[in-house]
Formats: C-alpha cells, structure tokens, sequence
C-alpha cells in the first residue's frame, strides 16, 4: 500500500520497460526505499538507525562469510584458526575486528533504535506487527551474538556458553536432559562448537527474513514521525529519495567515522582480555561476564539470590532475564495512551529517562564482579526494570494528561497548516 | 484484563527481588564480608609509556630487537611463543640471513621420514617457535598473546617483572594466613599475589644489549613488554595506516554527504 500521491514508476528506458514488464524489481524497489515511498517529512536522526542496522547486518554477513571462509570449527584447532586469520590471512586482522566490533556497533544501533521506539510509542496501533517483529530480530541477533562469541573457543568463550547453556538446566524436570541434548554432550565441547557455528551461519540469513517482514510491515501504515500524529495530506510526506537517502547517507558516514575509529584504534576495548586464553575447561575465570550488550540481562539473572515461593533462586534468575525481553512483546496493549509521541506526555517522559539511566545501572552491574554493592544495586535496578513495564506504563498511560498535540505534521512543521480548522 | 495480569507479574517479580535484596542485606549486616588479602595488597600495572601507544604510535624495531634478544636469553627457557614463525622476525628488522641464523638456533620438532621416530630438527624461517618442555611448578603460559590476555596488558608484563619484593610485614599482620607458600614468590602485580615464576631478571646486563643502550632491569623490562605486544598484535602499525587513511577517507566523504543533504532539503522548511 502507500498513500495515494506517492511517486509512481514509469521506467523511459526501453531495457528497464522491459524489465518492469517481466520482473518488477526495480519498480519494488522504487516503493520500497525509493522515490515511491512518502514519509513523514519531519523525522530526526533518531529515524537514521533503522537503517544504519540494515548495513550493520549486511556489513557482518560480508565478514562473516569471508570470515568462515578460513575458520575451523573444531576445539583442537578453533582458537588457532582466528589467529591464522589475525596473521596469515591477508586483511585478516581486519575483517575479524570489522566483524567482532560490527556485533558492537549493531547492538549500539539497534539499542538506540529499540528506545527510539520506546519513547515515540513507535509500537502503537497501527504498528504493532513492526514492533513484534522488531523483537524477533532482537532475540535472534542475542542468539546469533551468543554463539558467535563462543567461535574463538578462548576462556570466556567457553565459560560464556557454559554459563549460558546452564540456564536450561534450571527448566524444572526436563532441564538437565534438554541441556544435555542441546550442547550434544554434557559440556559445551566439538559438539557444541560445530552447531555454533553452523547455527551462527544460518541464523544471520533468518534475521534478513524477518528484517524483510519488519520492513514490508512498515510499508502498509508508513513510517511513524516524531509528533505521533499521523500523515494526512501530501504536504505531511517527502519521498524517501531523495529526501531520506540524503539524510540517511549523511547519517551513515558520522556512524562509519565512529565505528572505524573504534574498528582501527581501539579493536579489543570492547572486548575480554581472558578470550585471548585458549579455553580451558580445567580453569574458571576469576570473573565470568558476556559481552557488554548483554550485561543488562545479565545483571538481571543475578540479581534473584533467594528461592521465592518455592521456585529456586537460579529458575527465577532465567525467568525473569527472559521474561525482561518477553514484555517487550506485551507493550503495545500495556500502554493503552492514545497518544505516542514522548513529546506530548510529559510523565511519561520521566518514567523514560528513568528508564534510560536503569537501563545503563543495571549494564554497569552487569558487567561488574558478583558482589555487594553490585548486587543490591541490580537488585533495586532490576524492580524498576520490570516495574517500569508492567505496572507504571499500564497506570501512567490510563491517568496521565497529555498535551495538546499539532494539528498536522505540516503544522508542526511549518507552524501553520492551511488545511487545520480555524481554532475555536 | 492484560494489564490486571500485567500488574501481577509485576508484583510477582518485583516481591521476589525485594526477598533478595532483603535476605541480601540482612546477611551483608549479620556477616559483613570480609576482605580478601588479594582484594587489598593486589596492585593495578604500573604506568609505562611505549612507542607503540596510542593512535599514533609505532613500533621501534631497535627496541623490539632487545626485547626478541630479552625473550631468547631469559623467557624461552621456559615460555613457548607458537604463533609466532621466525619468518614473522622479518618484520621487525631482521634480513633473511639473520632470520635464518635465528631460526637454526631453535631445535623444532620433526619427524624422521623413514621410521616415523619423532626427533628434533633446526629450525627454518617457516618454522614456528617450539614448544617449550617445562617440568618445574607451575604452567608457564605461551607468551604470543599475552600482551592482549592480560588487562592493560604490556603494562602488566612490565610491572610484574620490575614487581618483585618481600612480603610486605603489615600484609602478615593483617592476614596471618596468608604467608608465601614455599617456592612461590610474592608479588603484588599477580592476581592472586603468589607467583610460581622467579624473578627472571635480576641484575643489570644480564642480557647483553649490541646497540648501546644500557641493559638495566626496568629496560630489559621494558623492551621485552614492546616485544610481546607486537607478537601479540603483529598487524599493528599496518592497522593505525589504514585506520588514518580510511578515517580521512570517511571525514571527506561525509562532508559531502552533509552538503549533499543541506543541498536536498534546503527546499523544505524545518531543515
């Protein structure tokens, strides 16, 4: 669908005539990101990180395959093989750290994204399917994270996926079986390794899938704008091209100044000293952390010490860690505000800032050693966390009073809109 | 009726995290916990600066020289560098015949064609260093990557080689348990404190420096950290080099894709 003054294509070139006429790809893709595509004329740089997470993805496929191209999935030789490729491979060494911090820049992207969402109300009828699909990509990119981390077999690599796969055994009766089948043994061992990595190969694939339905979803209500009003009329849209791919282009190039900053200068700051130890199954870290981007959850999983009501502390550990994603599910029928734009609500905005420094609270103890006062920190972090989504969205959104919203995007823009009704 | 259940989950979880942090601080204030003599004696590295530092840092091929010599005097008796081929010297200002002279001195594992027998031979440059036989106490770790498995990790090779002292007396008062085993050594830059390793360099000159510079302890020290981050990180100036080029490259190009921006909407108001 699309709105009714969208550019239509009309391709002069006979070639591309023809084209249109068998295969209209070209014509696709002009609805899709092109000139045929009318979006609110008024969205800021939050809205550049859609698509900055679109080349993130295909900028980690790039890697990854050539990547794969000379790893070794196998415990006698894994770690070596990285660095093979660290040293013997020409370009290795940057293909591998375009690869390790492209996983970085992609969760810092899609982090900003995900709390664009969260304070535009981007999840709100009628975009409720983009938003669901927006979490599948997210557990699906934790999924392919986790197993890519585990690929260097080094220390945290292994007691990463020891910790990690250890949350299944928790599942009350089918936990230690499940675990055992899962990891193809009763350790993360060359069973374990050998579908990581087949897994990690396969699942970037089916991230592009869903990234596909998120964007087809969005084509049928049209990008949401910062306002939260909806379009109404021509003068509210601007076509995606050039308008868009100008901005996003600019966009881009202040994230890849970053990113290769980071890429170049900087290639192990985010990373574990310990993943440089071939792993060693007869030798626990000190301290076990995953990635930064998981820290949060994390700091959640730890934060249950004590049984609660019979279930044991580690199950509610796991349940709650994912149960923190699993609201994210729920939110378009928590925040029943008519209203979506964060703008215009002024409690909630507070709800959201807090929201924000939690969020950066619980990563900090997440990625800090297991012990006071990280723990009781996370601990008090961690109810706000759940609290935030499940008891003070549902009652700020039914009580708060929001302010008064622009007429049109024009009129936000502009300041007047010819089309408004005069005011009463 | 979602956000009544919503609610209750809420509840549920936050009531469950309020038992822990409960029990937590009731058992944080009936035994607070204790401190660890590692938590109070351990040191974090020294401050050190090397030619390879920062964004604009390069290797000094005279001071990674001394640092290869340092490693092939005093740590190969006991630590193995297996990533690291002696072709790779090349890159830090050997020539082939000085590479191969190097590479004959180092016996590396083979097998004899004939009988199978696995024996030893001289190494060539294609080689990689060998492994290393130790049967003293404890593990000493292959070095190749030990500048990056280590936090701040040149700096905390350096530290723990210039970090060796007595048992300080107020560390015994304090922790009278916690006395040096027998045959480790104390040493405040090791995690745990305690060190299988003796202190490898002991006294100036004990690896003979060719171009002038003066072998003292904190130098041979010094020099052998410089060395153990190239090994560790061999592609590093090459890297920077690309990183200088491929930055200014970006800066261009994204000037002008803010003009190319400016120049599309300067049309539309609210720009």
């Amino acid at each position: 669908m699309s709105f009714p003054w969208a550019n239509e294509y009309k391709p002069s070139h006979p070639l591309m005539q023809w084209m249109d006429e068998k295969l209209p790809l070209p014509r696709f893709v002009y609805n899709a990101v092109g000139a045929g595509y009318p979006v609110p004329r008024n969205l800021n740089y939050a809205w550049n990180f859609g698509v900055l997470a679109g080349f993130c993805l295909a900028l980690q496929i790039v890697t990854g395959v050539i990547l794969a191209m000379h790893y070794a999935a196998n415990t006698g030789v894994a770690f070596d093989s990285v660095e093979h490729i660290m040293r013997d491979v020409n370009w290795g060494w940057m293909l591998r750290y375009a690869h390790a911090n492209g996983a970085s820049a992609f969760f810092v992207v899609v982090y900003v994204h995900i709390f664009r969402g969260f304070f535009y109300g981007s999840y709100k009828a009628p975009r409720e399917m983009i938003w669901l699909l927006g979490v599948v990509i997210f557990l699906l990119m934790m999924a392919t994270a986790f197993m890519g981390y585990v690929l260097p077999w080094g220390q945290m690599s292994f007691w990463g996926a020891q910790v990690i796969t250890g949350l299944f055994s928790a599942i009350p009766l089918v936990g230690d079986p499940l675990h055992t089948w899962l990891l193809g043994g009763f350790a993360p061992d060359n069973a374990a390794l050998n579908r990581f990595f087949s897994l990690h190969f396969l699942l970037p694939f089916v991230i592009a899938g869903v990234v596909i339905l998120h964007i087809w979803a969005l084509h049928i209500p049209g990008s949401s704008n910062p306002t939260g009003v909806e379009v109404k009329q021509e003068s509210d849209t601007v076509p995606f091209h050039p308008y868009y791919t100008a901005k996003d282009g600019f966009g881009l190039g202040v994230f890849l100044i970053g990113y290769c900053a980071l890429l170049f200068f900087f290639p192990n700051a985010l990373g574990h000293p310990d993943n440089y130890i071939p792993a060693n199954p007869m030798q626990t870290p000190a301290h076990i952390v995953p990635e930064w981007y998981f820290w949060p959850f994390y700091a959640i999983l730890r934060a249950f010490t004590q049984d609660f009501l019979f279930i044991p502390a580690k199950l509610m550990g796991v349940l709650a860690m994912f149960s923190a994603i699993l609201v994210w599910f729920f939110l378009p029928w928590l925040d029943r505000s008519p209203v979506r734009s964060g703008h215009f609500r002024p409690t909630f905005r507070k709800f959201y800032y807090a929201l924000i420094v939690d969020a950066l609270v619980l990563g900090y103890c997440g990625g800090s050693p297991a012990e006071e006062p990280f723990v009781m920190i996370s601990q008090i972090a961690a109810i706000y966390y759940f609290a935030h989504f499940l008891i003070i969205l549902p009652i700020v959104s039914a009580i708060e009073r929001p302010d008064p919203l622009p007429f049109s995007i024009t009129e936000a823009v502009l300041g007047s809109d010819e089309t408004a009704p005069a005011a009463a | 009726m979602i956000r009544i259940i919503s609610i209750l989950v809420g509840a549920f979880f936050s009531l469950a995290l309020l038992w822990s942090v409960g029990k937590g601080a009731v058992s944080y204030v009936t035994e607070p916990p204790k401190e660890t003599v590692e938590h109070a004696f351990h040191l974090a590295p020294k401050e050190v600066e090397f030619e390879s530092d920062g964004a604009f840092g390069k290797f000094d091929n005279q001071q990674l020289q001394r640092g290869f010599k340092v490693y092939k005097e005093v740590c190969s008796a006991c630590h193995a560098l297996k990533l690291v081929a002696f072709r790779d010297l090349k890159a830090i200002g050997y020539n082939d015949d000085e590479v191969k002279a190097i590479a004959k001195g180092f016996q590396v594992p083979a097998y004899n064609k004939n009988t199978g027998e696995v024996v030893t031979k001289e190494g060539v440059a294609a080689d990689h260093f060998p492994p290393v036989l130790y049967a003293g106490q404890g593990t000493p770790p292959d070095l190749s990557l030990i500048a990056k498995a280590r936090h701040e990790g040149p700096e905390y090779v350096y530290s723990l080689l210039t970090g060796y002292q007595e048992q300080p007396a107020e560390l015994l008062k304090k922790f009278p348990d916690a006395k040096t085993p027998e045959g480790l050594h104390y040493n405040p830059y090791f995690a745990n404190l305690n060190l299988a390793m003796p202190q490898p360099l002991t006294a100036d000159d004990q690896v003979t420096y060719t171009d002038g510079t003066k072998a003292t302890v904190d130098q041979m020290s010094k020099d052998v950290a410089a060395f153990l981050i190239w090994t560790a990180e061999p592609k590093l100036d090459k890297r920077k080099q690309t990183g200088w080029a491929v930055l200014g490259f970006l800066l261009f190009a994204t000037v002008l894709a803010y003009m190319a921006y400016r120049n599309v909407w300067a049309e539309k108001k609210g720009h």
